[in-house]
């Protein structure tokens, strides 16, 4: 299991040393001069050659690409021009909602999809299967930022129980902070879950068609003690993979919902950040994002060697 | 000797075909005909609910809601089926010649796909956006790298079952090169798995289309999109709620239509798959 995942390791690190490779190159050496798309072509000279050097661009790009590297090693990761402060700074306040968020609703994702695909696996071809699956399709479906503005629509403006938006900050207490999250999270938490809920079906379904599920079954172990024993922990293995996979998609969503409720999260900041040609910003950020896909996907397979019963030359 | 039995049309293939060629029909339509010109401003029938002469009600600049919707349609389907042909024209080539010549090719199209996948289609957009300015075409080539990184992922996994197979060593021990093979045999027997997940795709790029437009990164006015329809209705959700109630009820008929294609061409094209469900 170790071999396998420091395998694993080495391999999203690659991926992960890709990703600020592709990023930098489309940003920094793509456009040919930064500073003139941040700045437009009305921009004083002199402010060019400001930004110039601020963003280092007098020196090679692989010498600009080594220190970019090692800031991110180091959690310097340069200064917004549009803030004009550190992009860790920055990315530190908006974490604090953006981890919390995507968190929560793949936490509310996995509670409300694994009982609802057994659920149906146990009611195959019954009423309570065809509600779930259609649930499952009307889910994929649904975009998740019209899901989020009918959560509005509905909790915001005709009942008025939660805020239609905005972040009153932690330190106004956890109870109004986790209030202004509730609506978003289940807005990302709800596709995720038809999706997850209908892969928790098909694979117990699968399950309980294999000859080792027969043989408990026949030597005398109740239908608990199969699911349990035998159901559960192999159904579990492509649910988490698909969980893992989901996951990009959640940052995703989490960009677009963040806007959807006007949270100040990360989502929201390079959003903004393009609006404002603050490239310094969208290049920190955008691989933050994709670093931190790579570094769940890296937890996924380490549950997923962690749970899977079939031995390991065989997964 | 019996017949073989006849093949009956899988009802997800049925409801999912009548409610593309649905939105399809409404598309094209609205190249020669809408109740009303969708992008004429009328300042004085602003956020009409929803009667006669507007079925659909008027936005916050008097647009007719319906005309737009129609024309949205075909935005929305034409950057969606660009995207999908795209992830087609990139992710099926390198696919089939990643399984036909195992190796460093074959493990840089595999890094590769783990690439695109760290970088949802939205965080991609942005970084285009940022580079090129907000466009339907920069929504294409976002959405459409996401594309060809599954598309690549999928067809090589398909390919390199079939090329196990023994008609396909047979092939290449009766003198056929990789790439002949790989067209006349290999192509046709994984030709199924695309065009399934091509569908799913598809599906995939109308939601991600929607988004971006939300967003304000893809179709630009003043040409109708249903994301942008639903970020206006949004700013208007305390007096005209309706109108954030259709653009997103178009946008889920037509992903609905679309998952529901892919999910019974699968029953149809591996009916393994099918067998297996019904048990």
């Amino acid at each position: 299991m170790t071999a396998f995942l420091v395998r694993r390791l080495l391999s999203l690190a690659f991926t992960a040393w890709l990703a600020t490779v592709a990023v930098f190159v489309v940003l920094e050496v793509v456009p040919g001069d930064p500073a003139l798309l941040m700045l437009g072509t009305e921009a004083r000279p002199d402010t060019l050659e400001a930004l110039r050097a601020q963003l280092g661009l007098d020196r090679p790009a692989p010498v600009r690409y080594a220190e970019w590297i090692g800031g991110l090693l180091t959690g310097d990761l340069g200064v917004s021009v549009t803030y004009n402060r550190p992009v860790a700074e920055l990315v530190a306040e908006r974490l604090v909602i953006t981890v919390p968020l995507a968190l929560g609703a793949l936490a509310l994702s996995t509670l409300l999809a694994l009982p609802l695909g057994l659920f149906a696996a146990s009611r195959h071809g019954r009423a309570g299967d065809w509600a779930v699956m259609a649930f499952g399709q009307l889910g994929i479906a649904v975009p998740g930022f019209w899901f989020a503005i009918l959560l509005i629509l509905v909790f915001a403006v005709e009942l008025g129980w939660l805020p239609a938006g905005g972040f009153p900050g932690w330190s106004a207490g956890a109870g109004p902070a986790l209030t202004a999250l509730l609506l978003p999270a289940v807005a990302l938490a709800v596709p995720e879950a038809a999706i997850l809920a209908r892969v928790t079906r098909a694979a117990v379904l699968d399950t309980l068609r294999e000859d080792y599920v027969r043989t408990a079954r026949a030597k005398g172990l109740g239908r608990r003690a199969v699911l349990g024993r035998h159901v559960l922990p192999n159904a579990l293995v492509p649910v988490v993979t698909i969980l893992g996979l989901q996951f990009a998609f959640l940052v995703g969503g989490a960009v677009v919902v963040e806007n959807v409720f006007q949270l100040p999260g990360l989502g929201r900041l390079v959003y903004q950040a393009v609006g404002q040609r603050d490239l310094v910003v969208v290049r920190d950020v955008v691989v933050l994002l994709a670093l931190f896909v790579v570094a769940v996907n890296l937890l996924v397979d380490a549950a997923h060697a962690a749970i899977d019963p079939r031995p390991r030359g065989a997964a | 000797m019996t017949a073989p039995p006849r093949r009956s049309w899988p009802p997800s293939l049925v409801a999912g075909g009548v409610l593309t060629l649905l939105v399809v029909a409404v598309a094209l339509l609205s190249l020669v005909w809408t109740p009303h010109e969708p992008e004429r401003v009328r300042v004085l029938a602003r956020l009409r609910p929803p009667g006669p002469g507007h079925w659909l009600g008027t936005d916050h600049f008097g647009r007719d809601v319906l005309s737009m919707l129609m024309a949205g349609a075909r935005h929305s389907l034409a950057v969606a089926a660009a995207a999908v042909a795209v992830g087609l024209a990139v992710g099926v080539p390198l696919g089939l010649a990643a399984a036909a010549r195992p190796g460093w090719g074959d493990e840089a199209v595999a890094r590769g796909a783990d690439l695109l996948f760290a970088f949802p289609a939205v965080l991609t957009a942005i970084l285009l956006t940022a580079l090129l300015g907000p466009g339907a075409l920069n929504a294409v080539l976002a959405i459409g790298a996401f594309n060809a990184a599954v598309l690549a992922r999928v067809t090589r996994g398909a390919a390199r079952q079939v090329w196990r197979r023994e008609f396909v060593r047979a092939a290449l021990a009766l003198g056929r090169g990789p790439g002949g093979a790989t067209l006349v045999h290999v192509l046709p027997n994984v030709a199924g798995v695309i065009v399934v997940q091509a569908t799913i795709l598809f599906a995939v790029a109308i939601l991600n289309e929607a988004a971006l437009s939300y967003l304000g990164l893809g179709v630009q006015p003043p040409a109708p999109s249903w994301g942008r329809m639903l970020g206006d209705a949004q700013t208007h959700l305390f007096t005209s709620p309706l109108q954030a109630v259709f653009p997103g009820a178009a946008i889920a008929v037509a992903v609905l239509g679309l998952n529901l294609l892919g999910d019974g061409l699968r029953d149809l094209l591996d009916p393994r798959h099918g067998a297996a469900r019904v048990t």
